[in-house]
């Protein structure tokens, strides 16, 4: 199936008999393995508003987001939140879309700083599981009218209703960029540097720790801003610094963004979201190579394939996805974190209720 | 504005659940005296008041869980309360309600400066939260201009934001995890310390739920390090369509000041006679704050006052002294007072897509001589969150209703230009019957679904944010 329009993807919705498996992109496709006929979104294309001077763009959902980047580049703006491109570790074919993206609410380095993919967002349309067509937010950055259901959309992965049109905050984007490096022997030390880099006020907006055993510290800004930023935190932090620039520094955050290094080597890719302080605790819990992104508080860890990494991490505070793994695996362990009765039971409700015929992605979050 | 009558049935077995909250809280935390609970007849839009059958004032999560599972058994509704200041009529009680306030709630549990978080009880004030990890270079960043008096808790229930928003975001973009209490008592822990919550996003859906939820007791935030430095700029202008380009410009240069706000010139006029900050006399004023080093200060701003240039400002006065920065916000945070001393006013805060802040402007001017009542505006032009203050006389019959008639066409324009009934305030009691201008059938459906999820009898502040006729049955069943 593939709507030209949202009143063709309401139709749809509505006269459907059976499960439907939402495509985007298709590139991010992780979660319990869906069974249900193809819901091509790729037919709602193309941006409906860019208002420059307000810093908002509103885009159909099936736009590639290819398509939307270089327009906002077009006016020196982009995506607060340096979504990541999952093609890299699923090596899928298709091109990453607007509304797949904000169904994995997809966040990259820049997440410490300027926040997730959800935080930008200010407005959706989507199609409920019954076939009803809603709006929530709009297109101004500041609003309180009703509940937010743009954050519960947000990271949502089709379950809920299917996007047919989003609207983002966007910011300018920076003169310059300047990357700074440092050896950390293990991840405790490479998150006390990164918290202390973060706890500056020089706005260091990416925080990562590779497999190269380095500690990368971005800041963004003027050129003569940057240069300022870049002196200082060095004073504040003290030690060795090796710099990257311009295209290099660039290249390095998109290999961070994309997990490049893990895209390669065979094994599960697990996401963990912790606290920073609990990283390198983890790290050692899960005995595989990682790489810690977000100060720390994002680990990304590769294991052998079809172990239960959870059951290695024990009990943590925080949450682990596996994102990268056979059909198999993921049919047997659960893709998302198992979440506690109460959490589980308001998630069932509101699926009960968006989509009361369980025809949306059914399974794929649970 | 119309409330739901009070339903006889509850206010028969008042004693019953009086008697059934008294045992299992403090005695000093339940209040039913008449005259004490007067003091909670309303929140800071105190056109609306109403005495609450009881008040609770509750120590600990658990106490809340215990209140909250009797009221829900007796099917008594709970309208929660942070510090009382809403504008928007948050914690109105009605007459056959009981208010759960966590004023008592006020501890700060965790400061982690390593993950740049503190936990905090919900009843602590907003400023407290930053007085707490000031003096170690880190602040809270939502800044609602009530900061002083505002609990956390209505922060988290209304979405604050506040006149640095433009940079830092609202209150939803600072929150990390909750403790939220259900209805029917059930306790849930949501998000962490960790900077992305697990599964659906609940946290933003609870954050701006309006108290309808449930009632958050505990919440994690992020905190900042604080800018090296801060410093504004004065802009006048001759047109409001001169400053709203240089807005726009400025905002395009790829320069991202921290505010950027606007008065026009009858609220130029009145920060002057109250405040005498030394304003210009022009027809729009701008005030854009830039932050950094000094030298980070200097560029940003060089980069500011050239745009500024080219549409022809009256005045630009860049500050060079702490005293100078002083004085160019004296005015604008003195507005309220100054509208204050004037009239009584009514205070609006619908949002704009900042592209129609002129012609908004105009049609504002226009409706203001059509009902006779003046209007000032002030405005966060970087986000289009509007301030239209309606001038009124509430001693003079039937001047409020027509204030509240020209507020609601004023939202009514908001929504027409591609805007939204309100950007921070909340809509409460007071904008809830206009939600329909922005919302559709299916829409509100949508919301309301939620609440049916989170709160299935509808009992925690139920008569607010939707059109009463939209969640009548519900609230009936």
């Amino acid at each position: 199936m593939r709507p030209a329009n949202e009143a063709e993807l309401s139709e749809m919705i509505r006269a459907a008999q059976a499960p439907l498996r939402i495509v985007g992109g298709g590139t991010r496709d992780i979660g319990k393995p869906v069974a249900g006929e193809a819901l091509c979104l790729s037919g709602l294309s193309g941006i409906t508003l860019y208002d420059p001077g307000a810093l908002t763009v509103v885009v159909q959902a099936g736009t590639a987001l290819s398509v939307l980047e270089v327009a906002l580049a077009a006016e020196g703006q982009r995506l607060p939140f340096e979504p990541m491109d999952m093609r890299a570790l699923t090596s899928a074919d298709g091109a990453p879309t607007v509304g797949g993206m904000v169904a994995a609410n997809a966040s990259g380095p820049r997440r410490v700083q300027a926040g997730a993919c959800r935080d930008s967002l200010i407005g959706v349309r989507f199609v409920d599981g019954a076939g009803n067509t809603v709006k929530n937010g709009g297109r101004v950055m500041k609003n309180v009218t009703g509940y937010d259901l743009v954050k519960l959309m947000a990271g949502s992965w089709g379950t809920l209703g299917v996007l047919s049109e989003c609207a983002f905050k966007l910011l300018p984007v920076p003169e310059a960029e300047v990357t700074l490096l440092t050896e950390a022997g293990d991840a405790a030390s490479a998150v006390g540097v990164m918290s202390r880099a973060l706890g500056t006020p020089f706005e260091v907006n990416g925080a990562a720790w590779g497999r190269d055993g380095r500690v990368a510290l971005r800041i963004e800004g003027f050129a003569s801003q940057v240069s300022y930023r870049r002196a200082a935190l060095i004073r504040a932090l003290g030690g060795d610094w090796a710099v990257l620039e311009g295209a290099a520094s660039k290249a390095l955050w998109t290999r961070i963004r994309d997990v490049k290094d893990f895209a390669d080597a065979p094994g599960d890719v697990w996401r963990i979201s912790v606290r920073p302080s609990d990283a390198a605790e983890i790290v050692a819990r899960a005995a595989c190579p990682v790489i810690l992104d977000w100060g720390g508080g994002l680990i990304w860890a590769l294991s052998d394939e079809g172990t239960d990494l959870r059951a290695r991490l024990g009990a943590i505070k925080g949450h682990a996805t596996l994102i990268r793994a056979s059909q198999a695996t993921r049919a047997a362990l659960p893709v998302f974190q198992p979440e506690a009765a109460p959490v589980a039971a308001l998630a069932k409700g509101l699926r009960a209720r968006f989509d009361p015929r369980g025809i949306l992605n059914p399974g794929l979050m649970g | 504005m119309e409330m739901p009558k009070a339903n006889p049935a509850i206010l028969a077995k008042r004693s019953r659940v009086i008697e059934r909250l008294a045992a299992v809280v403090a005695p000093e935390t339940l209040i039913t005296d008449e005259a004490e609970r007067r003091a909670y007849e309303c929140d800071a839009l105190t056109v609306y008041r109403c005495i609450p059958m009881a008040v609770v004032l509750p120590g600990s999560t658990q106490d809340v869980a215990a209140i909250l599972r009797i009221c829900h058994e007796e099917g008594v509704p709970v309208v929660p309360r942070g510090a009382g200041t809403s504008l928007a009529g948050g914690s109105l009680p009605t007459e056959d309600s009981i208010i759960l306030g966590v004023a008592r709630m006020r501890d700060v549990l965790e400061v982690n400066y390593a993950d740049r978080v503190i936990r905090v009880q919900t009843g602590i004030t907003n400023l407290s939260v930053t007085g707490e990890v000031e003096s170690d270079g880190f602040f809270y960043a939502p800044d609602p201009s009530s900061q002083l008096a505002c609990a956390i808790a209505g922060n988290i229930a209304m979405n604050s934001g506040g006149a640095h928003c433009l940079k830092y975001g609202v209150t939803t973009n600072n929150l990390l995890g909750v403790t939220l209490v259900q209805m029917d008592g059930t306790i849930v822990e949501i998000g962490g310390a960790h900077l992305d919550a697990a599964g659906y996003d609940l946290l933003g859906v609870i954050c701006g739920s309006e108290g309808q939820l449930g009632i958050v007791t505990e919440a994690t935030l992020r905190i900042l390090p604080k800018p090296e430095g801060a410093r504004p700029v004065l802009m006048g202008f001759d047109s409001n369509e001169v400053a709203g380009a240089c807005v726009s410009d400025i905002i395009k240069a790829g320069v991202l000041p921290v505010a950027i706000e606007f008065m026009d010139r009858p609220c130029i006029r009145a920060c002057e006679d109250f405040a005498r900050a030394g304003y210009p006399d022009c027809e729009a004023l701008l005030i854009v704050e830039v932050e950094g080093s000094e030298e980070e200060i200097a560029e940003q701003l060089a980069v500011i006052t050239k745009i500024a240039r080219k549409h022809n400002p009256v005045e630009l006065r860049e500050s060079q002294s702490e005293e100078e920065s002083k004085k160019i916000w004296l005015g604008r945070k003195s507005a309220f007072g100054a509208m204050g001393q004037i009239n009584d006013y009514m205070c609006l805060d619908g949002t704009i897509p900042v592209s129609s802040l002129p012609l908004v402007l105009r049609r504002i001017g226009e409706m203001s001589k059509e009902f006779g009542l003046d209007v000032a505006n002030v405005f966060h032009a970087g986000d289009g969150n509007m301030h239209p203050l309606i001038l009124f006389d509430a001693n003079k019959p039937g001047d409020l209703e027509l204030c509240e008639k020209f507020g609601a066409e004023i939202l009514k324009l908001c929504v027409e230009v591609g805007g939204c009934l309100t950007g921070e305030h909340g809509v409460g009691v007071e904008k809830r019957d206009l939600m329909s201008v922005q919302f559709s059938e299916a829409d509100l459906e949508a919301q309301m679904r939620v609440k049916d999820v989170f709160d299935p009898c509808w009992l925690l502040n139920p008569a607010k944010v939707f059109p009463l006729q939209a969640s009548a049955a519900r609230r009936a069943a």
